[in-house]
């Protein structure tokens, strides 16, 4: 037995795998990636939510199950054996949501399938997984699902609260009554290209607070 | 005179380096240049300088734009005539009634922008962008007159950011920030953008008398079919439903002209994206399809906002294409596109914002394939020689 000291479950490594994608990691804002899902399921806070949580059941589990397997994936077929099990995750996700949220999984319609392509995993699975144990590889799922799924929400929030005038399906802007003086819902917060400008407005905010993100001019 | 431009100069101390208004020097800077033509000359590089600055340019524009605005206030007056069925009213109370409805507009337009404007050029540090002159005056005139104030300034807020001040402002923007405004204002707020009320004023309240349809003709041809289509005459003059300052190709002309003959519109633009309907027109006028195929050609070019767009909108310098050659193409790509919209999409009744806008992205595009033909031409004619 080699005399290796164990590193504490959550060290300091250990936590920045769950903040940085947070922030200056994040992989919609920083990274560019998963940006067609998050055009396409963030009318609705609702359905934002369970993709978020979807998408973080299937990266924490497959990053899990790829870094336990590591060392026996021969790197020829990585890529295929990586997908297989993204591909059960997804599908065992999607059973789910039909057996238990059938709804939203209507609402969701191909997108939740659809996480099989998402960018955000097949790209910690090849960066991160596949060169680390699996507790971090543990955090690092978790903290990318939730850098994804931060944006998300914020997205949606904006879409729907302007968009539709409601909070998670609560109409608030009747409530407020804010129709009888004549306000009305911006049709075009619900439509994709809002998504993206609303996506760019974020990355303008969190690009002028965090100025390490502002490449230099060539 | 004298006295303003006295008081302007004793305040300038206050806003130099060091003074207490420091801070609001680009605020200062951009109302006395405003008013006066600066004496600052340029210290190194190019030494021609021309008292056509960028805001005379502008304040040419808006001059032209004068035409179209007060016939847009006449037909205000007109056309509430027409569908209240009020007889009685004399020429000049249809154009004050009519100028009071847009007042308000205006108004809203040059606050909300202009504010935007100044607080971003405060945070900058850069003078005062005169752009936002010509779009204030733009933006009320491709407006249908019943839209909401708040609605505006939602839109003019849009433009402003969104449009322009995030590219860098003036000369930086892609879109022409006016078209973009009203492109907002069509795709958030649709019932206010279409249908056959919002363009009358005091429509959208009911009342009007029997069988009256406020409907612009492009509705009217997609709705009723053509032959229920205004005349081509009253379609000329401007009698008819529609926004503001689109409506008379009269007054739209007029414009053209003070902007050709000073210069400051391109011709090439004008003409090319006139040539460019107008051929699209009469091909599908012989090929048929729909039944909307069949309007006369020279319809498309009276019609709807393709007049103020191809005089005031197309030519926008900042986001039409820059080289010569570039422009036909550019224009006449833009007058093809309006009538191919117009004709082929169901939900889209006008397509000139739409086709300007489109090619607005494009002309980037076009001017750079245009100086690369230009740098293949001549490194042949060098390896030759």
């Amino acid at each position: 037995m080699e005399n290796v000291e164990k590193e504490p479950l959550f060290s300091a490594k250990y936590r920045k795998l769950l903040t940085n994608p947070l922030g200056q990691d994040n992989p919609i804002t920083v990274q560019v990636l998963g940006i067609c899902s998050a055009l396409a399921v963030t009318v609705k806070m609702n359905p934002a939510i369970v993709m978020a949580i979807s998408v973080m059941v299937v990266l924490a589990v497959s990053n899990v199950a790829i870094a336990a397997l590591r060392t026996m994936i021969p790197g020829r077929i990585r890529i295929i054996v990586q997908l297989v099990v993204i591909a059960t995750m997804v599908i065992i996700v999607d059973q789910f949501l039909k057996a238990f949220a059938f709804d939203i999984s209507k609402q969701l319609s191909v997108f939740v399938g659809l996480i099989i392509t998402n960018c955000i995993i097949m790209g910690r699975l090849e960066a991160f997984a596949m060169a680390n144990k699996p507790w971090p590889a543990f955090l690092d799922g978790l903290g990318n699902a939730w850098g994804y799924g931060a944006i998300l929400i914020i997205v949606s929030f904006f879409r729907e609260f302007l968009g539709s005038g409601s909070i998670m399906g609560f109409p608030v802007m009747e409530k407020i009554g804010v129709y009888n003086w004549g306000y009305e819902d911006n049709g075009m917060m619900i439509l994709p290209p809002m998504a993206l400008i609303t996506v760019g407005l974020i990355i303008w905010v969190q690009r002028s607070r965090n100025k390490t993100l502002i490449e230099e001019n060539k | 005179m004298s006295f303003l431009l006295d008081t302007m100069k004793k305040m300038e101390p206050l806003f130099e380096k060091g003074g207490r208004l420091e801070k609001l020097r680009s605020v200062y800077d951009g109302f006395a240049t405003f008013l006066y033509v600066p004496d600052r000359v340029t210290t190194r590089g190019a030494h021609i300088r021309d008292y056509m600055d960028m805001k005379r340019t502008m304040i040419i524009v808006v001059i032209a734009l004068i035409p179209a605005l007060l016939f847009g206030s006449y037909n205000i007056g007109l056309q509430h005539t027409r569908a209240f069925g009020i007889v009685d009213w004399s020429l000049m109370q249809m154009f004050w009634f009519g100028f009071l409805k847009i007042l308000p507009l205006i108004i809203v337009s040059y606050v909300t922008g202009l504010g935007i404007e100044f607080v971003a050029a405060q945070i900058r540090g850069h003078e005062i962008n005169e752009g936002y002159l010509v779009t204030g005056m733009l933006i009320p005139l491709i407006m249908p007159i019943d839209v909401p104030l708040w609605m505006l300034a939602v839109s003019v807020a849009f433009a402003v950011i969104i449009g322009k001040e995030i590219f860098g402002g003036t000369g930086m923007n892609i879109l022409n920030p006016a078209l973009t405004a009203r492109a907002f204002l069509f795709f958030s707020y649709p019932a206010w953008m279409s249908g056959d009320t919002v363009w009358i004023e005091g429509l959208t309240k009911g009342g009007a008398i029997d069988a009256f349809s406020g409907a612009t003709p492009l509705a009217v041809a997609k709705l009723d079919g053509i032959a229920r289509m205004p005349s081509a005459m009253e379609m000329f003059v401007g009698t008819i439903p529609g926004s503001v300052g689109e409506t008379s190709v009269i007054a739209i002309l007029i414009g053209a002209l003070i902007l050709l003959v000073t210069g400051v519109g391109s011709w090439r633009i004008m003409l090319s994206m006139t040539l460019g309907a107008l051929g699209m027109g009469l091909l599908l006028n012989l090929t048929g399809g729909n039944e909307y195929t069949q309007i006369p050609a020279y319809y498309h070019l009276i019609m709807g906002g393709f007049a103020f767009g191809t005089v005031f909108m197309a030519t926008d310098p900042v986001s039409a294409a820059q080289t010569n050659t570039g422009k036909f193409i550019y224009g006449a790509l833009t007058g093809i596109l309006v009538v191919i919209i117009r004709v082929f999409n169901p939900a889209y009744p006008e397509g000139t914002m739409l086709a300007i806008l489109l090619m607005n992205v494009m002309a980037p595009l076009i001017d750079h394939y245009v100086v690369q033909a230009n740098i293949r031409r001549r490194v042949k004619r060098v390896r030759t020689a």
